[in-house]
């Protein structure tokens, strides 16, 4: 029998997900309940994850189709915290909208262990699997206000895109099936030196379907509408946890199995980062809806994550990661803004709502203000340590291109995000907003905006946290 | 009592007044309370860098009071200490912060605690660019005044200050980008960011031609020099008074002193190199800006562009790579630093009493508000250089080095400084002297106490070191010959 306890988060988190499932149904109005279940399994897993595998050295499970390692345990543990965050903040915006349901914490809880299987996969059928147990749970989740048209559009709309892209994936994953006579990675980094390329069609088609799920340009026309679509603390959700897990696999994807032909597709690399960052931020600059600004602005901070992976060495995956749970906690810190942004059960999110939020809200527009000058990348903001490390990584291989072109798409990025700090600090104010939030919302808010602030005194712990990450 | 960490404080501690501020409610009763708290913590530092300037030893160009702390391991080291080149600058950061606090008298109505927790913070940053030891640590606080200068231009300026600051907020962004590119190479040359080791080990040559251009597209946004200045005029025009003050005496000098601490110090053979493209580019400066400063009529527009000629004497100065000159350059920007917070703090008072900075509102005052006449021209007479004022020790000595080093610059600078008395006289003949045209200048009131005070502890060491410069020299003069033995031990190397 193999060690069955390394894999006990996600036995656990299944089976917690069926009986969840099956409470919810026998048991009237009892939503709350399954909410707080669901937190409480979301943190069990994090333990268990925590105590049966961080510490544990590189082991393959199953025919070698599942990868523990530091790697995986990390970012397992980063998914279920900000999926736990995701849905304490969300409740009070589902409950405005009558859709409390107790579909909501299971279908997060589902995508999340799909999520948890992608991290671990070795294998590209288990690779899949988990991406579409985690797609399908969105897709639901994106249409979860189904009384809203605009909502129901974001699901199909997403539905349809991320079917294809799958489709794409697959396609490559057969063709490199066909060419190397395994879907294992270990067994395809043994073969990869017979049709080297053939291999790469197999490579760019995972590398399309890869870069759509994480929303890198040219792949990234899904996102805006649905992020633009989906209630709130969905998109919330569509922001932060699915792009921990992409990143990941690209990670393992690029790096385990097709190393060796790292000229092959470095070049793509290098191509989506500079185009996620530079059209994420011109984009982002006419848009007057908030979500779709944020959705335009994750756009390009993909594309800084992805400068890191392009580098090709292991100081590049750290900073990458590195950079993915900076944006992870600044994203928190935004979204609990724009959930605050409420008067009446009504939410907010054109951008002149903002106007005149200072006067009305010093404490919540402050928060505000740090978090965007921290998008931005303005020192001494945790999101400047975030690109800093990663044009670090950078040019150590020499990609000064790709390096001036990030920082220059800062300065672009950087307008469209002093334009909102423009509209609530310098125009007029409008009516107040409510004040009666959540706890989770106010400590979200809180503490993501003192993380950021006070990162620069300790630089050093997140990167003693991600040094041990070496996969190369 | 070496062990006590004076410039750690001297960063610290307006942050500190700064946190207890955000702490106490910030309404229109306690205005009187969070004033004397933000005075009480920037006079503390003033006399705190006083108290240093005493310990500091003139004879060596060592770094002195340095600290050290490991920040990020094996990567980055928190670094900071001062020489004589640096000194001088803190001085002037932490003697102008309080001045611009008591200047707020009337001018500031709304959200007065937050416009002092923004000046404050950017102490903490200003005096920080000037100690840090290490370039990261450098660019940190290069950058992080952005932060609070936009927010003082965007919420406490004039009409059109939206675009001013994000004018000022981008391009600077956009010069300093490019330095952080260059800070980060220098660490995968070097595989140190370490000012002091990196003198030592001087950078490849190779590359040194690239980082210099890098440096001075950040360093020649923000001094500014032409034809990258035109976000300064805005900015000052828009900006609170205040704001004005202390980006003129404070902001502008960190790119001066960044082209002496790093274009010199790391890379002589690119600053040889470009030498003729500063000279150019000061010179159009010089004489360019000052027909422009000639034809404003607004006065903080004048005030502006003459910074920018002044700047450009500073700049070129700095490159004639002589004794006098730098030396020259950096008194010249501490003058600077005192006459032009003194003149926008002028522009200010007749601002607050009649509401336009339009010149020809103006004529004729001389007689209404005669003690503002006389402490306004001390200042017009500083700017345009009289000797006896340090304006003309400055311009001076940076002709002195020039006319050693290129005969023709010098000439044309020295016609800069015949222009730079004809717009200083003109504008305090138009708006002193003349006709009393305007019957509502009639009601003006002369400069209450506070407003001569704040003016005269700026004249007086504008005069005292006018006529008697040896104590800014004897400070760093050692520092100074040792950064231009150093270059040319260098550039001999080369050949």
């Amino acid at each position: 029998m193999e060690n069955l306890q390394l894999v006990l988060p996600e036995i656990f988190l299944s089976l917690s997900i069926m009986f969840l499932l099956i409470l919810g149904v026998f048991k009237k109005k009892s939503s709350k309940l399954i909410q707080n279940l669901s937190l409480a399994v979301l943190i069990v897993t994090a333990v268990i994850t925590f105590n049966e595998t961080i510490g544990i050295s590189e082991t393959q499970l199953f025919n070698n189709s599942i990868i523990i390692d530091y790697l995986s345990s990390l970012m397992k543990i980063i998914t279920l915290l900000a999926a736990f965050l995701v849905l304490t903040i969300s409740s009070n915006y589902l409950k405005t909208f009558q859709i409390f349901k107790i579909e909501y914490p299971i279908l997060i809880l589902s995508s999340v262990l799909g999520m948890m299987v992608m991290i671990n996969s070795n294998d590209l059928m288990v690779f899949y699997m988990g991406l579409e147990l985690q797609s399908l749970s969105l897709y639901v989740l994106a249409t979860f206000n189904r009384d809203q048209i605009k909502s129901s559009e974001a699901g199909l709309k997403y539905f349809v895109l991320s079917a294809l892209s799958s489709g794409l994936l697959l396609y490559g994953c057969s063709l490199i099936y066909g060419f190397t006579g395994s879907t294992n990675f270990n067994i395809i980094a043994n073969q990869l030196s017979s049709n080297e390329y053939a291999l790469t069609f197999g490579i760019v088609f995972i590398l399309v379907g890869l870069a759509f799920k994480i929303s890198a340009v040219p792949f990234h026309m899904w996102a805006p509408d649905v992020y633009e679509g989906s209630p709130t603390s969905v998109t919330l959700f569509f922001t932060m946890v699915p792009k921990i897990a992409a990143l990941t696999v690209f990670i393992r994807f690029l790096y385990v199995p097709f190393l060796n032909l790292i000229d092959q597709w470095q070049m793509i690399l290098i191509f989506l980062s500079i185009a996620s960052m530079l059209f994420g931020a011109i984009a982002a600059i006419g848009q007057t809806n908030l979500k779709r600004l944020v959705a335009y602005s994750s756009i390009s901070h993909v594309g800084y994550a992805l400068a890191g992976v392009a580098a090709g060495t292991n100081d590049g995956i750290q900073s990458s990661i590195v950079y993915i749970f900076i944006y992870v906690l600044m994203n928190l810190g935004l979204f609990s803004c724009l959930l605050m942004l409420k008067r009446d059960d009504v939410y907010f999110e054109k951008i002149e709502d903002l106007s005149g939020l200072s006067k009305n809200h010093p404490m919540l527009s402050l928060s505000f203000l740090i978090i965007l000058f921290s998008l931005a990348g303005i020192p001494p903001l945790a999101g400047f340590f975030a690109k800093f490390y990663v044009f670090k990584a950078v040019i150590e291989q020499s990609m000064f291109f790709l390096a001036i072109v990030g920082l220059l798409s800062t300065v672009v990025a950087a307008f469209y995000y002093l334009r909102l700090i423009k509209i609530m600090y310098f125009d007029e104010k409008k009516d107040k907003y409510d004040t009666d939030h959540g706890f989770w919302l106010k400590f979200s808010l809180t503490a993501s905006t003192l993380l950021i602030l006070v990162y620069f005194i300790f630089p050093g712990e997140l990167l003693d946290v991600v040094s041990r990450i070496n996969i190369i | 009592m070496m062990n006590f960490p004076i410039l750690s404080s001297l960063i610290l501690l307006p942050s500190i007044g700064a946190l207890f501020l955000f702490f106490t409610k910030g309404n229109k009763k306690n205005n009187f309370t969070v004033k004397y708290v933000a005075l009480f913590t920037s006079a503390v530092n003033f006399f705190l860098s006083i108290y240093l300037w005493i310990l500091f030893d003139q004879t060596t160009s060592e770094f002195q009071f340095v600290e050290q702390r490991i920040w990020i391991k094996d990567f980055i080291n928190y670094k900071v200490g001062v020489d004589g080149i640096s000194i001088l600058f803190i001085l002037l950061t932490t003697f102008i912060t309080p001045l611009c606090v008591i200047s707020i008298n009337n001018s500031i109505k709304e959200r007065l605690s937050e416009f002092l927790i923004a000046v404050l913070i950017m102490e903490s940053f200003m005096i920080g660019v000037f100690c840090s030891l290490d370039l990261v640590i450098f660019y940190l606080f290069f950058e992080a005044g952005l932060i609070p200068m936009f927010l003082i231009i965007g919420i406490w300026g004039g009409a059109r200050r939206v675009y001013s600051a994000f004018k000022f907020f981008l391009y600077t962004l956009l010069g300093s980008v490019l330095m952080l590119v260059a800070i980060i190479s220098i660490y995968w040359l070097n595989g140190t960011t370490d000012i002091v080791e990196l003198y030592e080990s001087g950078i490849d040559i190779k590359y040194q031609n690239l980082l210099w251009l890098a440096f001075f597209s950040s360093f020649a946004v923000k001094t500014p020099m032409w034809p990258v200045h035109t976000w300064l005029p805005d900015a000052h025009v828009e900006a609170p008074t205040a704001g004005s003050v202390l980006l003129a005496a404070i902001l502008l000098k960190m790119a001066g002193y960044g082209f002496i601490r790093f274009s010199l110090g790391l890379f002589p053979v690119a600053s040889e190199i470009f030498t003729p493209l500063i000279y150019t580019l000061s010179v159009i400066a010089i004489i360019f800006t000052s027909f422009i400063a000639l034809m404003q009529e607004d006065m903080k527009k004048l005030i502006a562009y003459s910074s920018v000629a002044h700047m450009g004497y500073v700049t070129l100065g700095i490159f004639t790579i002589q004794q006098q000159g730098i030396e020259g350059s950096i008194i010249q920007m501490i003058s600077h630093g005192l006459v032009s917070a003194a003149l926008f703090l002028c522009v200010g008072v007749v601002y607050d009493r009649m509401h336009s900075r339009l010149i020809n509102t103006y004529g004729g005052i001389v007689s209404i508000v005669p003690k503002y006449s006389i402490l306004f021209m001390v200042f017009t007479l500083a700017a345009l250089g009289l000797p006896g004022t340090s304006g003309f020790v400055g311009e001076f000595l940076i002709l002195m080095g020039a006319f050693k080093e290129n005969f023709l610059v010098a000439v044309i600078a020295s016609i800069g400084v015949i222009i730079g008395a004809a717009y200083m006289l003109w504008l305090y003949k138009r708006v002193i002297f003349g006709k009393l045209i305007n019957n509502d200048l009639k009601q003006m009131i002369d400069l209450n106490k506070s407003e001569v005070f704040i003016l005269s502890c700026l004249a007086v060491p504008t005069l005292f070191f006018g006529f008697y410069p040896e104590p800014l020299i004897n400070t760093i003069e050692v520092s100074i010959s040792d950064l231009i033995d150093e270059y040319n031990f260098r550039l001999a190397g080369r050949l």
